[in-house]
């Protein structure tokens, strides 16, 4: 497609520059391109998981283990991890979220926006630092700046691509 | 009583209840603990493996993230792929988060091992039954998974080959060690999540 957008090549190679290594994901349309470019890097794991909450515990055992990971979900799956989230205040583990939303700007399915209109409330409550990112024009800055954070400053970060940014899905 | 109740209490046939002490069943199916990075889950197995372990850095033990063992397992098998990773989980936990077992099936560690620990009860609350007393065979499960080597150990002679096959396999392993519902060996450990990590870490990776 000629008009593709080019923002999660971008993410990708960011991620791939600070030697992340542990790329898992419930499948979301969201993360589609991130989860291709990680199934076809050799260099890398692609790990398909059957709920949210294993990635978020694969984040603690990679850190655990000297790797870099990183857990790339729909705004859904943010619920279903929120007591494998105690590894960050308890533990102080470093841990990157990519959060493709539903549920905010233009949604059209009303079951999604419970936990849409939640996810950043939650995460705050447990101890992540959110990033919203709005404009393509946004996307590597805010991916840079939430790798230093995690991979440098040891912090929960988690970036949430907004509906305005990916495009709400129709209905 | 109404009739049309239904509850989870139908009485376990004898063959789903274990009859090994976990306090020498453990150890004898692990050996010596050095061999392995070792995550466990909380409660019974995270008793099991400190005791066993302490005072080594070889080991993290949860004491909440319940379900969280095994998909932990796996990433350190995978960002440590020369070392021999085991997860030691009970029942309880590992029924938390079956899928887990599929997630390690499609990667396919080959240094990855995964212990349970199943007494058929959730002692740390009270010894409460878990669905093993009741018809669930984790075992089955895992085979479903698509783990490739399961073992089901209920008597002291089948711990050796199981606790070879530990040691040797080259694909993911799941052994199923049946146990009776009693306690798992005291010991005093540091609940402290940040701390186990840094000594973890350490002993692992050195300062860095």
């Amino acid at each position: 497609m000629a008009d593709a957008p080019m923002w999660p090549d971008e993410i990708y190679r960011i991620l791939r520059d600070w030697d992340v290594t542990q790329f898992s994901y419930v499948p979301d349309a969201g993360h589609a391109v991130l989860i291709n470019r990680s199934l076809e890097d050799p260099e890398v794991h692609s790990v398909a998981l059957t709920t949210e909450e294993e990635g978020v515990a694969m984040l603690a055992g990679a850190h655990l283990g000297g790797a870099r990971g990183v857990a790339m979900m729909q705004s859904s799956g943010v619920g279903n991890c929120v007591n494998m989230f105690s590894f960050v205040k308890n533990g102080q583990f470093p841990m990157l979220l990519l959060v493709s939303m539903r549920g905010d700007f233009g949604e059209g399915n009303p079951w999604q926006m419970p936990m849409g209109q939640t996810v950043q409330p939650i995460l705050e409550a447990c101890g992540f630092i959110c990033m919203r990112v709005e404009q393509p024009s946004e996307v590597a800055t805010a991916t840079q700046a939430a790798c230093t954070m995690v991979y440098q400053a040891g912090q929960a970060v988690a970036v949430l691509l907004s509906q305005r940014l990916i495009g709400a899905k129709a209905f | 009583m109404p009739s049309d109740i239904f509850r989870a209490g139908s009485p376990a046939r004898s063959s789903d209840t274990g009859t090994l002490d976990r306090c020498d069943a453990v150890p004898k199916l692990i050996g010596n603990p050095q061999d392995f990075l070792i995550i466990t889950g909380l409660a019974g197995t995270a008793k099991d493996i400190a005791h066993l372990c302490e005072p080594h850095g070889n080991y993290y033990a949860c004491a909440g993230v319940m379900g969280g063992a095994t998909a932990m397992g796996l990433a350190l098998a995978l960002a440590q792929p020369t070392r021999r990773v085991l997860v030691v989980t009970g029942d309880g936990e590992l029924l938390m988060n079956v899928g887990s077992l599929a997630t390690v099936a499609i990667m396919h560690p080959p240094n990855l091992s995964i212990i349970c620990v199943d007494n058929g009860h959730y002692g740390e609350t009270g010894y409460q039954k878990s669905h093993t007393s009741l018809g669930v065979d984790l075992a089955t499960i895992a085979v479903g998974s698509g783990i490739p080597e399961v073992r089901t150990v209920t008597h002291d002679h089948e711990i050796a080959e199981a606790a070879a096959l530990l040691r040797t396999t080259e694909v993911p392993a799941f052994v199923l060690l049946k146990v009776k519902p009693t306690d798992p060996p005291k010991i005093r450990r540091s609940m402290d999540a940040a701390w186990t990590k840094h000594r973890f870490r350490d002993a692992l990776l050195g300062t860095r």
